[in-house]
């Protein structure tokens, strides 16, 4: 049906698409790549010179870096956990028969929505303050002293505010999962006198596998690049206990105008980023055929 | 799945469900309710029921003019959705009805783009748009969060694009239709509701963008996520002013999402689960 006229149409319709983004990923990343090996900073741009892997160095041997992968692990598992296993019982609560399922279904997926500015404003002021928040409120309804949670679990506070979201995200491709399982199938395994739990184990969870895959790998990249709710709630303190690897590098470049430094950390970034991407690569590309 | 199920096995898991949808809407609810008190309520301990004022609503645009960065908001998700689409869909259907043998490899490196960490070309970009004084300037915003969501913007086209049956096109050409014809009475009708939906949701992840707009805006160009986070320092907004803000930034985009359910998921996933 290609005739060669039509081949080269399509060549010339790709083509904007092709080309727009490979200056947007070669043209950034090249400069990246250069910069990390420079001594500049903005403070002294007439300073600058060959660093060689010096920036590398730095940035390795800097405690805070290691303080900041680890932090980076804590918050994107920990994020993982909470919201692979809350999306699974919530999508399985809301898939049960009840009423008025459509609105619970928007109340659940709601968060979603909310720009991470003000999901970090409303629960660093509205929930979470130690005098004013709802969990002090709680507190002292109990007559407990109210924790400073942004102060005492810094890290914490931050799981639990990115965890409310992308638990939506989860619950909601877990639903869509969960309501393509053929009910005959598990209709047959209650008749045969399964019990609840096999259920699950044997037929439900199955069947998400390939959604739980998705999910982790989707969320794992956007958790890397956990930022904006860093920088209004904590500022990635006390200290570095909340600064993931994507704050480290936006300080260095943005605070300490260290433009070498801040680009050696964007290519570990990258490295990192790519070896969850592969794997991400793999699960959808076997969908494409 | 026709199970009879009990009328108190429903009831009891109509409580459960509500419970918990409720619990993870409240905060949502709780920065409404607090926008509508005024700022002594606000700080008075817990109380669901305000007073029902919309002085806060009307001191954040006088003293903040709310209304620029909201309409920084609209035309930075809208124009650069609209750019991703001039640039996406010639592509997405290039290679949904002309494939070749690198069209899947094609479409694979584009979705790579999108692994990229955005902090990892921080340095390049903010010193680009430095130089050239695309900082804090619209335009400068809108090619970028165009960029950012092109990868998606062409994935999701594709797999709706995908769906048409190529046969109709084959029928279409046997019978003489030129490519003006099978623009105007195929291309048209078949492709508008997935053309919809990918306005839709990139509207909504552009709104939402909260690391370049931070970076690359001060005031002339602040769309409201930036306009926002400006508020965590101490000096910031009052609660209740603060909550009428967040109930504005995030209204329209709420009820956008509300619509959008279905391709969430699809957009999102790159079509792996749909």
């Amino acid at each position: 049906m290609a005739t060669r006229q039509t081949a080269s149409l399509a060549r010339l319709m790709r083509a904007p698409a092709i080309v727009l983004l490979l200056i947007w990923m070669l043209v950034p990343l090249g400069m990246t790549l250069y910069y990390s090996f420079l001594n500049y900073n903005l403070l002294n741009p007439t300073n600058t010179s060959w660093a060689g892997w010096f920036n590398y160095q730095y940035f390795y041997t800097d405690p805070a870096f290691w303080e900041s992968i680890w932090n980076t692990l804590v918050l994107t598992l920990g994020v993982l956990f909470i919201t692979v296993a809350g999306g699974i019982l919530i999508a399985m609560l809301i898939d049960k028969p009840i009423f008025g399922q459509g609105i619970v279904r928007i109340l659940v997926i709601s968060p979603f929505f909310v720009m991470p500015p003000v999901a970090a404003l409303i629960w660093k002021n509205m929930i979470m303050h130690p005098s004013y928040g709802v969990f002090a409120d709680i507190a002292k309804f109990f007559g407990a002293a109210p924790i400073d949670w942004f102060a005492q679990f810094p890290l914490f506070s931050i799981i639990v505010i990115v965890a409310w979201q992308w638990l939506p995200f989860a619950t909601l491709i877990l639903l869509t999962s969960l309501q393509s399982l053929d009910g005959e199938q598990m209709e047959a395994a209650e008749m045969d006198g399964a019990p609840a739990l096999s259920r699950f184990i044997y037929l439900t969870l199955p069947h998400m596998a390939r959604a739980i895959t998705v999910v982790i790998l989707i969320q794992t990249i956007f958790l890397l690049g956990v930022y904006a709710e860093i920088l209004v709630t904590t500022n990635g303190g006390p200290g570095f206990a909340s600064t993931n690897l994507t704050y480290l590098i936006y300080r260095a470049a943005r605070l300490n105008f260290d433009i070498g430094g801040a680009a050696a950390g964007g290519i570990i970034a990258v490295v990192l980023a790519n070896i969850v991407a592969i794997f991400l690569m793999r699960a959808v590309g076997k969908n494409l055929d | 799945m026709a199970r009879a199920v009990s009328r108190n096995q429903k009831i009891g898991w109509t409580i459960a469900a509500w419970i918990v949808a409720l619990v993870i809407f409240f905060p949502i609810l709780y920065a409404i309710i607090t926008s509508l008190k005024t700022e002594q309520e606000a700080i008075a301990g817990f109380n669901l029921i305000p007073s029902f004022t919309f002085e806060s609503y009307q001191a954040v645009q006088s003293q903040n003019d709310y209304f620029k960065p909201f309409m920084n908001s609209v035309i930075l998700s809208v124009g650069s959705t609209i750019l991703a689409l001039i640039v996406a869909i010639p592509a997405a259907w290039a290679m949904a009805f002309s494939p070749t043998k690198r069209t899947k490899d094609i479409l694979m490196w584009m979705l790579s783009t999108k692994m990229m960490p955005a902090v990892a070309v921080l340095v390049p970009i903010y010193l680009i748009f430095l130089r050239t004084g695309l900082m804090d300037t619209r335009i400068g915003l809108t090619i970028l969060l165009m960029l950012i969501n092109l990868p998606i913007v062409v994935w999701m086209l594709y797999t709706y694009f995908r769906e048409i049956p190529g046969e109709i096109l084959e029928a279409a050409r046997m019978d003489g239709a030129t490519l003006r014809d099978e623009i105007v009475h195929i291309l048209t009708p078949m492709a508008v509701p997935g053309i919809a939906s990918t306005l839709l949701l990139n509207v909504i992840l552009a709104w939402n963008e909260a690391f370049w707009t931070i970076q690359l805006t001060t005031t002339n160009a602040a769309p409201l996520s930036a306009f926002i986070a400006s508020f965590s320092s101490p000096q910031g907004l009052f609660w209740a002013k603060l909550s009428a803000a967040s109930t504005m930034a995030i209204a329209p985009i709420l009820i956008l999402g509300w619509f959008s359910q279905k391709q969430l998921v699809r957009g999102l996933t790159f079509g792996a689960v749909k």
